[in-house]
């Protein structure tokens, strides 16, 4: 799924300060590495582009007789229609002219919408954007956080408690939560009093800062819902990660230095331990752009997971073609990005 | 054909209301909770909530006192909020074909002919009469005089003739109700209030009028209508109960009252349509007050929200039925046959046996849960005028001995528990069953159930998108069902030889690939009996009854509408038919349109509105509690380590 391919070995030495003479040729070294990586992601991206063309023809139905369900027409107006979809034209002469029209951002017409994919994924784009990058955000940080805590005193109750419950909500269907905090927290319960919205993103009519107030008010349930089905997997990584540090001779010899522990955590385990969690933060952040379709879906946000379940049920592909390139070429993005930055926080991988 | 919804042609009307109740009291605690939320989230001081929630509640509550559901008088708008789930395709009347956006259209532009709520008869809308001549071949509508558009320009026969005339010329404008028009040889306006239609052949329909006509003066500047969805530009000028003003794909559609509405402004100053995509968040809406109308309600749903004080809801009689299509094969206008059906089914008594077997009390006690009608004729009992029921010794009853018996006879043996035809083959049947619609699988389980029990074996096909094999003709059996219109033209049409697709290639009209010459003759003669409502009742009827005898489409049940509405919210709103009719999907916009607000707020918000600065408080404090209790755990420990 990423192309990134993180180095899980621990830098048993932070970057030698005495390698400054090499500066120079580890610079060109980045630069070629990093024209490797944008070769390597724009091939991948034509990949996505001739997958998505030959996928999305290779299942059956024919879709000019989809667009015309339960209406009765001629074959004159079939013809048309073909014609104007440019489905009369040869396979490789559709191909060649979807490859263009791609590259020109041009994905077609959506079947149901009757409007320009392009059109419809960019309006669902922010919305998207805000929920799952928030969400991403601040599970990442909770994972981090959590996952430190229990690797570094790993078997007591703090660990075994928030692994079991990062496991509990880890397990748990996501849609079956969301609904459960819209009963408890949208409704309420018995004394409890319904504090938030139970869907969609704003009441609309609001504008300025009241605006920002109410979509952030409509957020709060489903970036919890997010937050707590997906922060185990942070969690789990930074845990197991830093216990592979925690018998290194450095931690001990940086004790020995009279470091307080908690600087021996921060300053030396955690830095070396976070290689592993990076990617699969950026793992996630790719993710941002493919939304939540469940989640979405339960609290009614007007997001791409939402359009991608309404397009599946049609089936709308135009739309389904152009979201999968919008979702494979979000991850794309994501592991290029993560690979250029990725020197930055373990020298050897530049090299 | 596709039998769901979206198909049903002329689009049911069904708006939805949900009263503005609380608007302003929902503000404040919005406001609130955001602030408490935002706090939460970002951290921030504790300061944020203030800011904002006293701006909101300023704004729009003059009064900080009730919730404004009824009494207009001290300015406090009343809000109608209904959840709705289906996606608008477009809200062009000329594009439009989902239930939800021929609905959304009703609001929006009124009609020639409008129906009457109560008896579902056709009456005078915008034309305030109708008088056909020349042998039923020429109509002359009298459009009604003084009716102007939202923005306050004169409505007249110019608009009707513009709106039928590009139906007629243009190809995309003919998308939705094209097929209304293909039989108009020629439409003129000879003065503002007089349009004339000349017919090619005399038609029932045109005493049903009950397109969308659009004001020229605004569409006729589009520049391709097949483009034009008609949602970017606010207010949409329109001639219905309400002047569409803002809509966002997916999230809201927002009308406000249209005060030159030529029957009266309608009650609520605003009617919402909010989208909830899932059943269980609209019905938690509703039971909270964020939304007042909820829609097509599961049995589940209606036996939870039973006993709530504040809510009513509505078991109205469905427009629908629910059947077995049966494929006689498909075939084309030709003659030519395609599909893989299975022959066996081409035999009647094949047939009979399979509807012998089916307990259709238990579909509807069962699968329905009671909220519905034992299916008998085509037409539902709604339309009282066409509804049929079999005679005695026509009927199919259930009867599966009678079913054994008939098999016997057709020359299918039991052989090893199983039926097998005298080529060797099994009585296997495929049968397609939406995905999306749980009561069809259900009902698939009894069916297998039963129809096993003869030694017919049955293969459920539950599929997303039935409509490939369904036009293909590669089937056996279908779940099958229509929305019926007060004027039942369409769903009688859908099986005639004409439905027929030209080819194999292409896609007819045709529902499931029914041709019978008594049939069509008949739907000719109810067609062209344009003066005698009665004698075309008749004859629909007659219709229905040979339709029963083909034993190719089989009615189960008439599904109940089921919807609820909170009654703090909305004091009165009008189903159709009376007696037990259902408010949304209805055949013009009346209940949106007459619906009454509530006139006191209800105390539960009162209460909920406090909670929710508790709540707000409550948050806060924990969160600001986490914080403290985390920084001093986290020196202590450093501390104990060092």
């Amino acid at each position: 799924m990423s192309t990134a391919d993180p180095p899980v070995t621990p830098a048993a030495e932070k970057a030698a300060p005495g390698a400054r003479g090499a500066a120079g040729s580890s610079r060109r070294a980045y630069l070629g590495y990093v024209a490797g990586k944008l070769a390597g992601a724009a091939v991948s991206l034509f990949a996505i582009l001739v997958t998505s063309f030959f996928l999305f023809r290779i299942i059956p139905g024919d879709p000019v007789k989809t667009m015309t369900h339960g209406r009765k027409v001629d074959a004159e107006q079939l013809a048309a229609l073909r014609r104007q979809y440019g489905l009369d034209l040869p396979l490789w002469e559709q191909f060649t002219r979807y490859v263009g029209d791609a590259l020109t951002g041009d994905l077609g017409d959506s079947y149901q919408f009757n409007e320009p994919v392009l059109d419809l994924i960019r309006e669902r784009v922010p919305a998207t954007l805000l929920l799952t990058g928030t969400a991403v955000v601040l599970y990442s940080a909770l994972g981090l956080w959590l996952g430190t805590r229990a690797a570094w005193r790993h078997g007591g109750l703090g660990d075994k408690v928030n692994t079991g419950v990062a496991l509990t909500f880890w397990s748990v269907p996501h849609f079956w939560l969301g609904m459960l905090l819209i009963i408890f927290f949208s409704v309420g319960v018995g004394p409890l009093p319904g504090l938030f919205p139970t869907g969609g993103m704003e009441s609309g009519g609001e504008e300025g800062p009241a605006y920002v107030v109410d979509v952030v008010h409509h957020m709060v349930l489903p970036v919890l819902t997010l937050v707590a089905a997906c922060y185990a997997q942070t969690l789990l990584v930074m845990r197991s990660s830093l216990l592979d540090e925690m018998g290194s001779d450095y931690l001990t010899a940086a004790r020995a230095k009279g470091l307080r522990d908690d600087l021996v955590r921060r300053r030396h385990a955690v830095p070396n331990a976070l290689l592993p969690t990076i990617t699969l933060v950026f793992v996630n952040l790719g993710f941002i752009a493919a939304g939540s379709i469940l989640v979405e879906t339960v609290f009614s946000w007007p997001g791409l997971g939402g359009l991608f379940y309404q397009a599946l049920s049609v089936p709308d592909l135009p739309l389904i073609q152009g979201l999968f390139i919008v979702y494979a070429g979000s991850m794309i993005l994501m592991s290029v990005v993560a690979d250029l930055i990725y020197p930055l926080f373990d020298p050897r991988v530049g090299r | 054909m596709q039998p769901t919804d979206e198909n049903a042609f002329p689009p049911g009307p069904s708006p939805r209301p949900t009263p503005a109740a609380a608007r302003h009291r929902r503000r404040l605690r919005h406001a609130l909770c955001a602030g408490a939320a935002a706090l939460a989230l970002v951290g921030a001081a504790a300061v944020g909530p203030a800011g904002p929630a006293a701006a909101t509640s300023a704004q729009d509550s003059g009064d900080g006192g009730d919730d404004g559901g009824g009494d207009g008088g001290d300015g406090d708008r009343t809000v109608l909020t209904a959840a709705v789930a289906q996606s608008v395709d477009s809200l062009s009347p000329f594009l439009a074909v989902t239930l939800v956006a021929t609905t959304l259209n009703r609001l929006m532009y009124d009609s020639l002919v409008n129906y009457d709520v109560k008896t579902q008869e056709p009456i005078p809308g915008l034309a305030e009469k109708w008088e056909p001549s020349d042998a039923g071949r020429t109509w002359t509508y009298t459009i009604r005089d003084g009716v102007e558009w939202s923005d306050g320009r004169p409505l007249t026969a110019e608009d009707a003739r513009w709106t039928f005339h590009t139906m007629m010329t243009d190809d995309a404008a003919g998308t939705a109700n094209g097929s209304y028009v293909t039989n108009f040889e020629k439409v003129s306006a000879p003065d503002p209030r007089t349009l004339v239609v000349e017919l090619k052949e005399p038609q029932a329909t045109m005493n049903s009028m009950d397109l969308p006509i659009v004001p020229k003066h605004v569409w006729k500047d589009v520049d391709n209508l097949g483009k034009f969805n008609n949602d970017a530009d606010f207010p949409v000028v329109g001639s219905g109960p309400y002047v569409l003003t803002d809509f966002k794909t997916d999230s809201y559609v927002t009308f406000e009252r249209n005060e030159n509405f030529w029957r009266g402004a309608p009650k609520f100053d605003e009617v919402t349509f909010k989208y909830y995509k899932e059943t269980d968040a609209a019905v938690a809406a509703l039971r909270k007050g964020e939304v007042s109308f909820v829609p097509d309600l599961t049995p589940a749903h209606a036996a939870s929200l039973a006993d709530h004080p504040d809510i009513k809801v509505n078991d109205g009689q469905g427009r629908r039925f629910w059947a077995i299509a049966v494929n006689p094969g498909a075939r084309d206008v030709e003659g030519r046959t395609f599909g893989d059906g299975h022959p066996a089914l081409l035999d009647p008594k094949v047939r009979k046996a399979l509807f012998h077997a089916v307990d259709r009390d238990v579909i509807v006690n069962k699968v329905l849960q009671g909220h519905g009608v034992v299916g008998a004729g085509y037409i539902p009992p709604r339309f009282a005028d066409y509804h049929w029921k079999p005679s005695a010794d026509q009927e199919v009853g259930y009867d599966p001995q009678e079913a054994a018996r008939l098999l016997d006879e057709a020359g299918y043996e039991l052989k090893d528990g199983k039926r097998v035809g005298k080529d060797g083959r099994p009585l296997d049947f495929r049968m397609l069953c939406h995905a999306t619609d749980p009561k069809d699988k259900a009902a698939g389980k009894y069916l297998e159930e039963w129809w096993g029990a003869l030694g017919i074996g049955l293969d459920l096909q539950c599929l997303d998108n039935v409509g490939d094999p369904w036009v293909a003709g590669e089937y056996d059996l279908a779940f099958d069902g229509w929305s019926v219109n007060p004027d039942p033209d369409f769903v009688l049409a859908i099986h005639t030889c004409a439905a027929l697709p030209e080819s194999e290639d292409v896609v007819g009209q045709t529902d499931n690939f029914i041709c019978d010459k008594e049939f069509d003759r008949l739907y000719a003669e109810q067609l062209a009996t344009y003066d005698d409502p009665a004698k075309r009742a008749e004859t629909v009827q007659e219709m229905q009854s040979v339709l029963y005898d083909t034993g190719y489409m089989n009615v189960l049940a008439y599904p109940n509408s089921v919807e609820a509405y909170r009654t703090d919210h909305i004091k009165s709103i009008t189903a159709m038919p009376a007696g037990n009719g259902n408010i949304w999907g209805q055949d013009g916009s009346w209940s949106w349109a007459t619906a009454v607000p509530a006139a006191a707020a209800s105390e539960d918000d009162d209460g909920s509105a406090l909670g929710v600065v508790l709540g707000g408080g409550a948050a806060v404090v924990i969160v600001a509690a986490a914080s403290v209790v985390f920084t001093l755990r986290r020196r202590a420990t450093a501390e104990d380590r060092e």
